[in-house]
């Protein structure tokens, strides 16, 4: 099994995730940047875990459990948002500058 | 048999999350403390099984069972895991009673709010024992994820909405750069406890590994959110001004200690073969940190804000034993261990107690802005007293707690052996430590020597008494910070037992 397409995938979802946290500015694309350096992080998990033939799967359960938190906190983040959103009328977070410095 | 003995704290906590539930669901509104007597009483049946572990490992004398070890070594049950349980559960419990009163007389859903805190500190508990990826990694996210909705609370306030949400965006982002450090240790590695990463960086030559390097940076950086050290400590002033006083102080003490804990276990147990790479990444976290914190809470207005640098300052502290590991021996590393340990037990003392203060004088005064607290000696000599006794006992000035962690922090960086890397760092604590002196004592003068301001609230809320357990959290911590303060050793031996973490292999 070769293993770079796999590792090079991850790298680069996982670039544009950072990417789209550091330019994206509503909240909610912000949120799915998140989730794409996520998804990275679980394509390396089950790529390692099965390159290495793990007897235990470990990186298979890895990523079951990133999944499972993510999704919880998915749940939490969109409930912020929607608060916020409620209060202000936009979920743009440059506009969260009530507090600085 | 499976040691249920070893993981009873943890089913206690997990039983009582359960049971605040249902009595949030029975109960009618006026009685909503309720839930907040049941999280309490979890939370001390919980500290119960901690002696009765205690009594037979190596913390009371007879280490005649040594570290219970559950789940093939992913869940270890040791002398540091109890000492920091012990920790999380005591700064559970304060700020538990600093909640009480301040969520009554604020008319917000209480029962939930017990529950979320009690989730966090279960969380918290867990990460203590985890020595394997996986279980670090969904204990942060439980300390973390309950806090995000704590600091949100007032949800028509619009600061405590843009709390929550940095604290949300920043702590997500952390954790997938953490995770992303974690997969690739994992594939290098091919091993998820802790013991096994570092058996397998020695056996397979992974030291100079360019690819281990960027794991490892990953890692750090995803845990140098977590304890807002510089520059990854942006969202942390915000978040504790416009959460509510009281989650603010258990974020900047148990969810902070949390993210030690993590740092503590992965650099000196997985990570420790690569002492090289973190060693010198952390000289700067800590150096960033100490002084960035100390020089932007010279020039803040806001209490609770000045407390928030100041906590980024402390925990650049707390980082400097850490930052010359890669030249000590076996002693000297478990003196540097030693350091972090003591120095997060005292601090979280300290911190509360001082969160603690600041919440009672904002019951009086009903403003953060110290301009406001002008002459507070005049009208309550008792709560002048106790800002006095916290302050000073943050910036450490003997005889008050604060001066022990300092010294010990010193000794560790410098005692065992002579580098310019250790002696400068030592330097640029040393300043720091005056910095820091300069704006705690600012407040105080403010509270003895100013007069009380001219359009000052003061008339309106003066008379207000003080809830019960307020006034309990601040008995206990006052006493912690005096008691300490005189007598260090009887808190630094609970650090002390900590130093069989990193003698073990």
């Amino acid at each position: 099994m070769i293993i770079n397409q796999f590792l090079v995938l991850a790298a680069l979802l996982f670039s544009i995730g950072i990417y789209g946290v550091l330019v994206r500015r509503n909240a909610v694309l912000v949120l799915l940047s998140i989730e794409l350096m996520l998804t990275a992080v679980n394509i390396n998990l089950v790529a390692f875990g099965s390159y290495i033939q793990d007897t235990l799967r470990s990186g298979q359960v890895f990523a079951l459990f990133v999944i499972t938190v993510a999704a919880a906190e998915v749940g939490i983040g969109l409930a912020i948002v929607v608060l916020v959103f409620r209060n202000r009328a936009s979920a743009n977070v440059d506009e969260l500058d009530l507090m600085r410095w | 048999m499976f040691d249920y003995h070893a993981l009873a704290p943890e089913l206690i906590l997990g039983i009582t999350l359960l049971a605040a539930i249902a009595v949030d669901l029975v109960v009618p509104e006026r009685l909503k403390y309720l839930v907040g007597v049941t999280a309490l009483l979890g939370l001390v049946a919980a500290a119960l099984p901690l002696i009765t572990l205690a009594a037979c490992s190596g913390i009371a004398g007879c280490a005649a069972t040594g570290p219970r070890v559950l789940f093939g070594g992913s869940y270890v049950v040791d002398d540091f895991a109890l000492v920091l349980k012990g920790l999380f559960i005591v700064s559970g419990v304060i700020s538990l009673l600093l909640s009480v009163g301040y969520l009554e007389s604020d008319d917000y859903y209480q029962g939930e709010f017990y529950f979320l805190l009690l989730a966090s500190v279960t969380g918290a508990v867990i990460m203590a024992s985890a020595r394997d990826l996986i279980t670090i990694f969904v204990g942060l996210e439980l300390v973390s994820a309950p806090a995000f909705l704590l600091a949100g609370w007032r949800k028509g306030d619009r600061r405590s909405n843009e709390a929550s949400l940095k604290f949300f965006l920043t702590g997500v982002l952390s954790a997938a750069v953490m995770l992303f450090g974690m997969s690739l240790v994992y594939g290098l590695t091919g091993n998820i406890t802790f013991a096994g990463i570092a058996q397998a960086i020695t056996a397979f030559g992974l030291q100079s590994e360019p690819a281990l390097v960027l794991a490892v940076v990953f890692v750090i950086v995803g845990f140098a959110f977590k304890i807002s050290a510089v520059p990854f400590h942006f969202w942390a002033p915000d978040t504790y001004e416009g959460a509510p006083t009281p989650v603010a102080a258990y974020l900047s003490v148990g969810s902070k200690a949390a993210g030690f804990v993590g740092l503590l276990t992965i650099c000196y147990q997985a990570f420790a073969p690569v002492r090289s790479i973190w060693g010198p990444i952390l000289w700067v976290v800590a150096a960033l940190s100490m002084t960035v914190g100390n020089l932007i809470a010279l020039r803040q207005t806001n209490v609770v804000r000045l407390l928030g640098y100041s906590s980024i300052a402390h925990g650049g502290f707390i980082l400097v034993p850490f930052a010359m590991a890669a030249l000590y021996d076996q002693a000297g590393l478990a003196d540097a261990f030693f350091g972090s340990i003591t120095y997060v037990l005292f601090y979280a003392f300290l911190n509360l107690g001082a969160f603690a203060a600041v919440i009672a004088v904002v019951h009086k005064v009903g403003s953060t802005e110290i301009t406001d607290w002008g002459g507070l000696n005049r009208y309550a000599p008792g709560l002048a007293a106790l800002v006095t006794v916290f302050f000073f006992g943050l910036a450490g000035v003997p005889p008050l707690a604060g001066w022990f962690p300092k010294f010990v922090m010193f000794r560790a960086v410098l005692g065992v052996f002579e580098s310019p890397w250790a002696i400068a760092l030592a330097v640029i604590a040393a300043v720091n430590a005056v910095i820091a002196l300069v704006y705690y004592a600012g407040v105080v003068k403010r509270v003895y020597m100013d007069n009380v301001p001219v359009n000052a609230p003061v008339d309106r809320v003066a008379g207000r008494r003080l809830a019960p357990s307020l006034v309990l959290a601040l008995a206990i911590t006052a006493a912690a910070t005096v008691i300490f303060g005189f007598f260090p050793q009887l808190l630094a031996f609970f650090g002390d037992v900590t130093r069989a973490f990193v003698a073990a292999p």
